[in-house]
């Protein structure tokens, strides 16, 4: 691609040849096509396809699956004495499949649960093919060499009738996914109204177990075992965390998907001793672990933040009772208090108290008179009477309703005070017939007013 | 024709309890491993069932590849100690790694398993081709570990051969398993039927997870090392199901589940010896045998007697309408 070439000797490389982190996109290998090319597509089915067993918690399949693939190579082997991956492919599919039908019919007859099916199907036919496999290399067939190998994944050794092979099945998996979304996506969430709406529901979960297997099947030669295990349960984890949405969650599984196995590839060309599957890994992880942390509300940071809004809230709220009780108490709203004043009745560290008067000024609920005392704004007030009338209604609530002594329901209504919306505060006065006094003879400041 | 096949078929069904009979010292230092391996594995894979996290097992013979690798760059020698423990140590992080995401990442239990070990896994197998390329820590030895070779590796005292390490290994493991399982006994039952019940009545359940998790890990790694990882998933799982099926108490279900995990090491090897192939393989098929016998046949939960006790309710209603 001359434009890359051109490019770079405007950004003043050097002219004799294109390093290789900018020659892998020039795509002029033709194994570098392959290989991207193979992984890629790889990653976007198993990614998309990968959600269908993440909702129905049985993400471990994939690895399950990939196991149980090991006697029908075995088999292919001994049938056919030849090492045509088209044979292979049909046998780890055959196997494959035994495998998911067990896995079904264990969980359906018998009262085992999925992860122990996954478990003893996973070990028992990997035992059988370990058996087959050592069987084959002690009757001496030269040809079976590296018949293992087959398990390990070798992305880099791809070549052109690989990929189309993965080519055409993953495409097929993803058309499939298309045309049968809707049907899916019903078994997925609710597989009794599956039924109860007529849909065939035996045939869309064997569809969806071919599909797993089909990638399965073609992943294990590019990427091995535990790593196509991988493809199909981290793109799914990643995704859901940015998104409540189907569709949405499997557009991002197999974006997720296509980038790593392009990273992979990426990565293998560098450095040719780099296996590609574990750095495809790697990169799903990464990015797993970037959508963990940094995704919008589901996210740690974000829940993080949230829980750390609340307190700063609940702090600068309790600042407010604060002022209202002192204000109550010498019937004078002006007056103004001093910093340890405000901490000998209410236990929080200096630091946060600072903080909440600094936000609570800067809002105009708070004002600092010359000598280093606090006192409520008119709308200050407004806010500290809200706070207060909210604390005293569920007081009055918890003993006049739940019939709750009066002398335990202060700690109560200390956490609830921060989170009743205006619309519970008005059921909440409807409720309570307009009261004017509270279970400790204290007023309810009436809403728009102090006492 | 068909009466070929038959006499060839029980000449191989009598061939495996000749060949279990006719063993020679090495066959019975293997039954042996295979047998403390499954009971070790039986007494935790119970209680890994009942909290359905069979999964783990696989997880963790997976994940402690770096940590195999670590310690083998850390000491420049294939010594089994630091292998032991960099392998000890990725199993607990496992563990570890499980339940943050699943707690603090809200993230469903099977998908932290799965991207935690494949994650590790992936991690290993890299460490492994920019460092240890040229030596001889193959993928096959981490995950086929031949019991054959068990018997030959030899503990030493003076001049006097103790036998087996693996022996040696496997037996200290299965002890400190039936110590922790008889010590915990109240503690693991009820954290492993009702963790909110076991929560209430003032269980450490946190504690009792990880202790549990310490132990899978441990005999995991110990097990694999002279075993192989296929046969200790294995028996974490398979005996441990076929005894679920066939009773109701904890105890009884862990007593089957090591009696039928010693049946599948002797059957194995006999199997394995007929057919001149792998002995995990053949124990863990075997094992699997077993398996579907107790789903086929179990009077209680048995797919047959379900189908029998199905017709003869057909029939009452058909009488009675």
């Amino acid at each position: 691609m001359p434009l890359i070439e051109s490019l770079w000797a405007m950004l003043g490389g050097a002219t004799e040849g294109l390093p290789p982190w900018i020659e892998f996109f020039t795509f002029s290998s033709i194994n570098v096509i392959h290989v991207v090319l193979g992984c890629s597509l790889l990653g976007a089915s198993a990614g998309a396809i990968g959600c269908f067993s993440f909702l129905r918690k049985r993400s471990l399949i994939g690895d399950a699956l990939a196991h149980a693939a090991l006697p029908g190579v075995c088999v292919a082997f001994m049938l056919t004495g030849t090492k045509n991956p088209l044979y292979f492919l049909l046998g780890a599919g055959a196997s494959c499949w035994l495998g998911a039908v067990s896995v079904d019919a264990i969980v359906r007859y018998t009262r085992c649960k999925e992860d122990s099916a996954l478990g003893m199907v996973l070990s028992v036919f990997f035992g059988v093919g370990i058996l087959l496999l050592t069987y084959i290399q002690k009757t001496g067939d030269a040809a079976q060499s590296g018949l293992d190998h087959y398990l390990f994944g070798k992305a880099a050794s791809l070549v052109e009738s690989d990929v189309k092979l993965i080519a055409v099945v993953s495409l097929g998996v993803l058309g499939a996914l298309v045309l049968a979304y809707k049907e899916l996506k019903v078994i997925s969430f609710d597989p009794d109204f599956a039924g109860a709406i007529g849909l065939p529901r035996r045939l869309v979960e064997l569809m969806l177990a071919t599909m797993i297997v089909l990638s399965v099947a073609i992943g294990l030669q590019a990427v091995g075992v535990v790593l196509m295990a991988a493809l199909l349960v981290t793109p799914a984890a990643a995704a859901r965390y940015w998104t409540d949405r189907l569709n949405i969650m499997l557009m991002l599984a197999a974006g997720i998907g296509a980038f790593s196995g392009f990273f992979g590839a990426y990565v293998s060309y560098l450095s040719p001793k780099m296996p590609t599957g574990p750095w495809i890994v790697v990169a799903v992880t990464s990015l797993f672990l970037a959508s963990l942390m940094f995704a919008p509300r589901r996210g740690v940071l974000s829940r993080l933040m949230r829980h750390y809004r609340f307190r700063k809230k609940t702090a600068r709220e309790n600042v407010l009772r604060t002022l209202y009780l002192f204000g109550e108490r010498a019937d004078n709203w002006e007056q103004g208090y001093l910093l340890n004043e405000i901490l000998h009745h209410r236990l929080m560290s200096t630091l946060e108290l600072r903080r909440a008067l600094y936000r609570l000024e800067r809002n105009g609920l708070i004002v600092e008179t010359p000598d280093h005392r606090f006192a409520l704004t008119a709308a200050g007030v407004h806010a500290a009477a809200r706070i207060t009338r909210l604390h005293r209604l569920w007081e009055l609530y918890l003993t006049r309703k739940l019939e709750i002594a009066p002398d335990h329901v202060h700690d109560d209504a200390e956490e609830i005070e921060h989170i009743i919306t205006p619309e519970l505060e008005k059921r909440l006065i409807a409720d309570l017939g307009g009261p004017q006094w509270d279970p400790h003879e204290k007023h309810i400041p009436p809403v728009g007013g102090v006492a | 024709m068909n009466g070929q096949y038959l006499s060839g078929l029980a000449e191989f069904l009598w061939g495996i309890p000749m060949a279990v009979l006719h063993a020679d010292a090495s066959g019975w230092w293997i039954m042996l491993i295979g047998a403390l391996v499954s009971s070790a594995c039986s007494l935790i894979g119970c209680f890994l069932v009942l909290r359905r996290l069979s999964m783990l097992g696989d997880a963790i013979s997976h994940a402690v590849l770096p940590g195999i690798v670590i310690a083998f760059l850390w000491s420049g020698s294939r010594d089994i100690l630091p292998m032991l423990l960099g392998a000890g140590a990725l199993g607990l992080l496992t563990a570890f790694m499980t339940d943050v995401l699943n707690r603090q990442g809200k993230l469903q239990t099977d998908a932290a398993i799965g991207v935690t070990f494949t994650w590790l896994f992936a991690i290993g197998v890299i460490l492994l081709s920019k460092f240890a390329s040229n030596v001889d820590i193959d993928l096959d030895c981490v995950l086929y570990g031949e019991i054959l070779y068990a018997p030959f590796d030899t503990v030493l005292w003076g001049e006097s051969d103790l036998g087996p390490r693996a022996v040696w290994v496997l037996a200290g493991v299965t002890l400190a398993n039936a110590i922790f399982v008889v010590l915990g006994w109240k503690q693991l039952k009820v954290c492993a039927f009702d963790p909110g019940l076991a929560q209430s009545i003032g269980i450490n359940v946190a504690l009792w997870h990880y202790l549990l998790m310490g132990f899978t890990s441990i005999s995991t790694v110990a097990s694999f090392e002279s075993v192989g990882a296929i046969l200790v998933v294995a028996m974490l799982t398979v005996p441990a199901n076929t005894a679920y099926l066939l009773t109701e108490r904890l105890s009884h279900m862990i007593f089957i589940a090591i009696g039928v995990g010693i049946a599948s090491s002797v059957g194995g090897y006999g199997l394995a010896t007929v057919l001149d192939g792998s002995i995990a393989g053949a124990m863990a098929t075997v094992s699997g045998l077993f398996f579907v016998m107790a789903a086929l046949f179990s009077p209680r939960h048995g797919v047959v007697a379900g189908f029998i006790r199905r017709r003869r309710e057909l029939t009452l209603e058909d009488a009675q309408s």
